[in-house]
């Protein structure tokens, strides 16, 4: 089993339990902080004033717990990272609205999800708040189009995560955020007690025994590492519905799950030439074709809108594959002949780029399809395999004219349609956004 | 804080909080089975700003229409309350007051500073929320969304907006200190 569920990813009509299972995570998350004194504005403004640093503390402790317990996942390999909403780094946006949340918070004594705490359990106080809250957001939603440019632009990093930020192992990121919050910790009780005149020998004692679990478990996660591309690879599954033609009866249909080697042995992931072509004339998707030949055979032929993206350089892209394009985006891989194609195939499927194919018999297979009356290419006798089957008289790039074949002349192209789109959930649909 | 028992709605005893690291290991957890199950993690000013695009689709549709952040929303057919921070907000509030429940702090009252009236609490916690929730918006997630759940995931922006709202708020709080002292 894979986590996450995918069919949790989102609430949906369609599973209507979902919206109960998302209502029990909340559930949780006010009582927690309902518990913990959040219904409570001074505690909460204690905090700026070094008074009492709950917040800090409950805050952090709840930080590199989730953090430690997600990364020990993942490098277990029970959880794919690569489908858990990270926050996309917007520094402008960020920097300047989380100031002003700052000056809200002190002015107002609490946070969006406290005041809920606080309102519901009565508190006149955290009513107020909450109603601000929906006169503050919808001022929000009627100015932002005066500074929208800003908004979406200004910093905009993507899925950055510190790791990257650094140059540093995921797992040292761990050790160090969690000695980091020790540290804080130590701070915060030595300010109480200086501020806030708190008595630290009341302390539960099992305090330094929490902490030296708490690091070994960062340890632990760093020692684990993260899964290999292999190992993801060996775990994905595919779900393909066929519909089974009866004689006399209703078609059947039948769901299949397929691994990654299953789809490549049956040609399940394969498209021919006029699919690959066509795709770019179907509304319904955003086809972008990934050239993975060297930039020599690139340059002397290649279609028209493809992208030339050498092997070797296939991860580097693979963090835009991941974040940029919009959901129904299309990868459709072409190699000279499929060799190297499959290659990057199984890399980029195991890294979880979405709806990835292969063009059947590559660039080769694409001239012989396109190109068979252009006199100019030639077939080349000597071509060794998943080299360029073709001499080409000089390096056109997507100049000759069957890199672009006429969308009329080209009509009505028969072919058995092996790309099914699966509509991951929408990136930006995830967190508070 | 005491721990004496008071008159609360129910008449149940009022109990005390729990411990700081008690409670943040407990959210810890929550917020890791929130990651491990669906993928997202905590948050709830996105429902707040859901909530307004619904009322303003059911007033002035045509202006939601005119409008690129709320079209996002409520667009067309699209119902703004289909998302799933939706239940989690309103989970969030039934949590709240079930913990407030069983712990016996049910009860009408403002907390505030010893200096200031109801009223100017009452008015600086709705000012507070305003301004709370406009930077919420721009930054893409409050306290839960971003310092919380991006804190967790060790997203860059994430760390960069929970730095920038303990700067803000530490910044000014020797300004407002009559508030709360």
């Amino acid at each position: 089993m894979n986590f996450p569920l995918p069919s949790l990813v989102a609430v949906s009509a369609a599973n209507p339990w979902t919206y109960v299972l998302f209502a029990v995570i909340g559930f949780a998350f006010g009582y927690t902080l309902e518990m913990s004194g959040f219904g409570d504005s001074r505690k909460l403004a204690a905090q700026f004033y070094f008074t009492e640093l709950t917040v800090l503390k409950v805050m952090f402790t709840a930080i590199v717990v989730a953090m430690v317990l997600l990364f020990g996942a993942v490098g277990l390999g029970l959880l794919d990272f690569s489908q858990v909403w990270v926050n996309p780094t917007y520094l402008a946006s960020g920097i300047v609205g989380g100031l002003i949340m700052g000056v809200g918070f002190i002015v107002g004594g609490f946070c969006p999800t406290t005041s809920l705490a606080s309102a519901s359990t009565g508190k006149i106080d955290g009513m107020m708040f909450m109603l601000g809250g929906f006169v503050g957001a919808f001022l929000f939603g009627e100015t932002e189009q005066y500074f929208t440019q800003w908004y979406n632009n200004a910093g905009y990093f993507g899925r950055v995560t510190l790791d990257q930020v650094f140059g540093i192992p995921l797992g040292a990121v761990v050790v160090l955020v969690v000695f980091m919050a020790l540290f804080m910790f130590w701070g915060a009780e030595q300010l109480e007690r200086i501020f806030g005149k708190k008595d630290l020998s009341k302390e539960p004692k099992l305090r330094p025994v929490g902490a030296m679990l708490l690091a070994a478990a960062a340890f632990a996660v760093f020692f684990i590492g993260s899964p290999s591309l292999e190992d993801k690879y060996n775990k994905l599954t595919f779900t393909r519905t066929e519909t089974i033609e009866q004689l006399n009866a209703d078609p059947i249909t039948e769901t299949k799950i397929y691994t990654a080697d299953e789809m490549l042995s049956n040609r399940l992931v394969f498209i021919t030439p006029a699919e690959a072509f066509k795709a770019k004339y179907n509304q319904s998707m955003n086809p972008v074709y990934l050239d993975v030949r060297s930039e020599t055979d690139y340059n002397l032929y290649h279609i028209e809108d493809a992208v030339n993206v050498p092997a070797e350089r296939m991860t580097e892209v693979i963090p835009v594959l991941l974040t940029e394009p919009p959901a129904n985006t299309v990868y459709i891989l072409m190699s000279n002949d499929e060799a190297a194609a499959v290659q990057a195939w199984k890399t980029l499927v195991a890294s979880s780029v979405p709806n990835v194919y292969i063009l059947e018999g590559g660039v080769n297979n694409w001239i012989a399809f396109f190109g068979n009356d252009d006199k100019a290419l030639q077939p080349d006798p000597n071509a060794g395999d998943d080299q360029l089957g073709f001499v080409f008289p000089a390096a056109l790039g997507s100049r000759y004219e069957s890199c672009s074949p006429n969308p009329i002349e080209y009509e009505s192209l028969e072919f058995e349609a092996k790309i099914k789109l699966q509509l991951k959930r929408d990136k930006s649909g995830g967190g508070c956004g | 804080m005491t721990t004496q028992t008071r008159k609360t709605i129910f008449n149940r005893p009022e109990k005390p909080y729990v411990h700081p690291y008690i409670g943040g290991i407990v959210l810890g957890v929550v917020l890791f089975l929130a990651f491990f199950l669906t993928g997202n993690g905590l948050g709830s000013s996105g429902a707040t700003s859901r909530i307004d695009a619904l009322i303003v689709d059911s007033i002035s549709p045509a202006h939601v229409d005119n409008n690129p952040y709320l079209l996002k929303m409520a667009g067309g057919d699209k119902n703004p309350l289909d998302d799933w921070i939706v239940p989690v907000f309103f989970g969030a509030l039934f949590g709240g007051f079930s913990s407030g429940f069983f712990n016996g702090r049910l009860k009408f009252m403002t907390t505030k500073g010893p200096n200031i009236s109801n009223r100017t609490r009452w008015l600086m916690s709705f000012l507070g929320g305003v301004i709370f929730l406009y930077g919420a918006r721009m930054a893409r997630g409050c306290t839960s969304g971003q310092a919380l759940s991006g804190g967790a995931t060790l997203s860059a922006g994430s760390w960069v907006v929970m730095f920038a709202i303990f700067g803000g708020a530490y910044g000014l709080a020797y300004f407002v200190r009559k508030l709360w002292n």
